[in-house]
């Protein structure tokens, strides 16, 4: 509690550091609620974006336009374009699909995961993560779907009562995968929405234009910041992430179980589901630092989203990577200690087959390049932690590329082995996703505001939250 | 203005600190029908208005239809719709229903939350008597206000207005309905 005469108006922190050097407060400067309104609010609310933006944007529709046109083609002709084939029908889509999901959990541990665990410094990334975790869930959900082989009928994959007289086969991970993911995007939704509401009625009462009243006024439902709305509100953001935090591990759980239930060596494994787990949060982080370190510059929050954020993020980015990189290690002693001649093969296959650049280049950019982080100078330089940041968004790509592909293209009989190429179709429709994922992106930060601006402003107003132990 | 066109008297205050004391005074005072805004969560506020949330019920009656119900689906379906015998695997295999049962339990749990949470708050709800107050924008922004509305039984125009007054605020204002 402040002192009764020290009003949060003008409230200021002196500049206390923690133990490794960073500022101790997670708001940097002399922070007002009207300061904090300004500086996120105006982003959206002024008429001109930074060139950045722009250049940016362009780009990313570019890409945009790529994918519409790989995806056009692709239902015209079919599968048949991709490199896809029979051993390896699992090309491209799964590893793209895997990748994104992976992505996507980052958000949620830093929304939900976070929340719980009373870590104030997630305010300033969670929005922000949260809209990434739903974008890539987008694109995740978009590669199954395109790889069905006839889209049109995706619907068949639900239970529904149809003239068929059938129902999907509920012992399939396959078909848990659609349950999981589609709970995992509308809850993702629902929690990112619900943190945006309050925001949104302070984007109606501060717009300027009447378009701007409109939009927003049509988005905020008419929330009025009541005590009761907000007891309301806080119940169902708890309650929403204390339901996401158990999704969270369940949907990347099962969708390494699409891989683990199988009998393939280098996928029938008890530990695939945590090692995906970690992988996937490891591979979010990163992916919330690629975006983040850019757009803090871009559009000067640093005051808001510090190098403490960012150390933070690289801890978490450490820790998991670690937890991968063991995952490798006990993947590689089983299948030793195992003795069975398929496992042995699937590992001296992994690492000098013909694939076997793969593996190692995995080892260099998701095991070797991330030890940097154990280094606080690089931890706290931002072009450095964006290096490796973007060092981990390949290697895990790398990562599930190894898992789906080399474990695929050579398994028991060798007269059914086979080679994978992938098409320029395989590579329009990976980075035609990246620029989906991108353009909403952009789209999100022109058109939202991308930090709770209500949560900054409980920060502002009670400065001991805001302090770090 | 006469008690009939007014929707309540609403006061403003700087700090979130003051608002908080002045609900706890005005619920001492014996006022229930009211309403504090800030344009964040204040700790305590809601407490000290006396509202309560049956929410969380809610969501769990929510979660156990979601829980129930999908075990139910996948029961009904290999066992009396479409019962198919695989390599002689018994048909009520429990463990593979778990992964959807839990995915619609959560699914059904966090629907629950989130329109409950609209639902019983009255929203969406474009307009609001409160909306004709124009400080009342400064709500979301960086200010607290606190509203004792006129269907309160023990609401005065000239004596609650008095006992706002008496709480120190910015100022008060009738806010019409």
């Amino acid at each position: 509690m402040n002192a009764p005469d020290q009003s949060p108006l003008t409230s200021h922190f002196s500049q206390p550091t923690s133990p490794l050097g960073y500022p101790a407060n997670l708001l940097a400067g002399k922070q007002t609620f009207e300061s904090v309104n300004e500086t996120i609010g105006s982003i959206v609310l002024q008429d001109r974006q930074p060139r950045a933006w722009w250049i940016g944007f362009i780009f990313a529709f570019a890409l945009l336009m790529m994918f519409f046109l790989a995806v056009s083609w692709l239902l015209i002709r079919g599968v048949g374009i991709w490199g896809i084939n029979i051993p390896v029908a699992w090309g491209f889509a799964i590893v793209n699909f895997v990748w994104w999901i992976g992505i996507a959990h980052a958000g949620t541990f830093i929304s939900a995961i976070l929340l719980l665990l009373f870590q104030p410094w997630r305010s300033a990334i969670n929005r922000f993560s949260e809209a990434m975790t739903l974008f890539a869930i987008a694109c995740a959900g978009l590669f199954p779907l395109l790889h069905l082989g006839r889209p049109w009928v995706f619907y068949w994959i639900l239970p529904y009562p149809d003239t068929m007289g059938m129902w999907p086969q509920f012992r399939s991970p396959l078909v848990w995968d659609v349950f999981a993911v589609g709970t995992y995007f509308t809850v993702s939704l629902l929690f990112w929405f619900l943190g945006l509401l309050p925001d949104l009625s302070t984007m109606r009462d501060r717009a300027g234009k009447n378009w701007q009243k409109k939009f927003y006024g049509v988005l905020a439902l008419g929330w009025r910041n009541s005590a009761a709305h907000w007891q309301r509100h806080q119940m169902a953001y708890l309650i929403l992430a204390g339901l996401a935090t158990p999704l969270v591990l369940s949907v990347h759980s099962v969708v390494s179980l699409d891989f683990a239930v199988a009998q393939l060596p280098g996928w029938h494994s008890t530990m695939f589901p945590p090692y995906f787990v970690a992988g996937a949060i490891y591979s979010g982080f990163a992916m919330v630092l690629t975006i983040v370190i850019p757009v803090r510059k871009i559009y000067h929050l640093q005051n808001l989203i510090t190098l403490r954020h960012l150390n933070n993020m690289a801890n978490v980015m450490l820790a998991t990577g670690l937890i991968v990189a063991y995952g490798y290690f006990i993947e590689a002693f089983m299948s030793w200690y195992s003795g069975d001649i398929f496992d042995e093969y699937m590992m001296t296959n992994r690492t000098f087959g013909p694939y076997g650049w793969v593996f190692w280049a995995l080892m260099f950019f998701n095991v070797l390049v991330p030890q940097a982080l154990w280094s606080a100078r690089i931890r706290r330089n931002t072009v450095a932690l964006f290096i490796v940041a973007l060092s981990i968004n390949l290697g895990m790509w790398l990562e599930r590329f190894v898992i789906v592909i080399t474990s695929l293209h050579r398994d028991f009989v060798p007269s059914a082995w086979g080679m994978f190429f992938p098409t320029i179709w395989d590579w329009a429709t990976l980075f035609g996703s990246v620029g989906l994922f991108l353009t909403l992106l952009f789209l999100f930060i022109r058109f939202l505001p991308m930090i709770s601006i209500s949560e900054s402003r409980e920060l502002v107003a009670e400065p001991q939250k805001a302090t770090t132990t | 203005m006469n008690t009939e066109n007014l929707f309540g008297l609403a006061a403003e205050f700087e700090t979130h600190d003051e608002l908080l004391r002045a609900a706890e005074k005005a619920h001492m005072q014996g006022y229930r029908r009211m309403d504090g805004f800030a344009p964040f969560p204040v700790e305590g506020l809601p407490e000290a208005l006396g509202k309560r949330t049956r929410l969380p019920l809610l969501v769990l009656i929510g979660g156990i239809i979601g829980g129930v119900g999908a075990y139910y689906m996948q029961w009904y379906a290999n066992l009396i719709s479409y019962p198919i015998n695989i390599g002689g695997r018994p048909m009520h295999s429990w463990p593979s229903f778990v992964p959807i049962t839990f995915e619609l339990t959560v699914l059904c749990a966090g629907l629950t939350a989130f329109f409950g949470s609209l639902v019983l708050s009255g929203l969406p709800r474009p307009y609001h008597p409160l909306f004709n107050l124009p400080e009342f924008e400064r709500a979301s922004q960086d200010r607290f206000f606190l509203c004792i509305e006129s269907h309160d039984p023990i609401f005065d125009a000239k004596k609650t207005r008095e006992f706002l007054r008496s709480l120190n605020p910015l100022h008060v204002a009738e806010v019409p309905k």
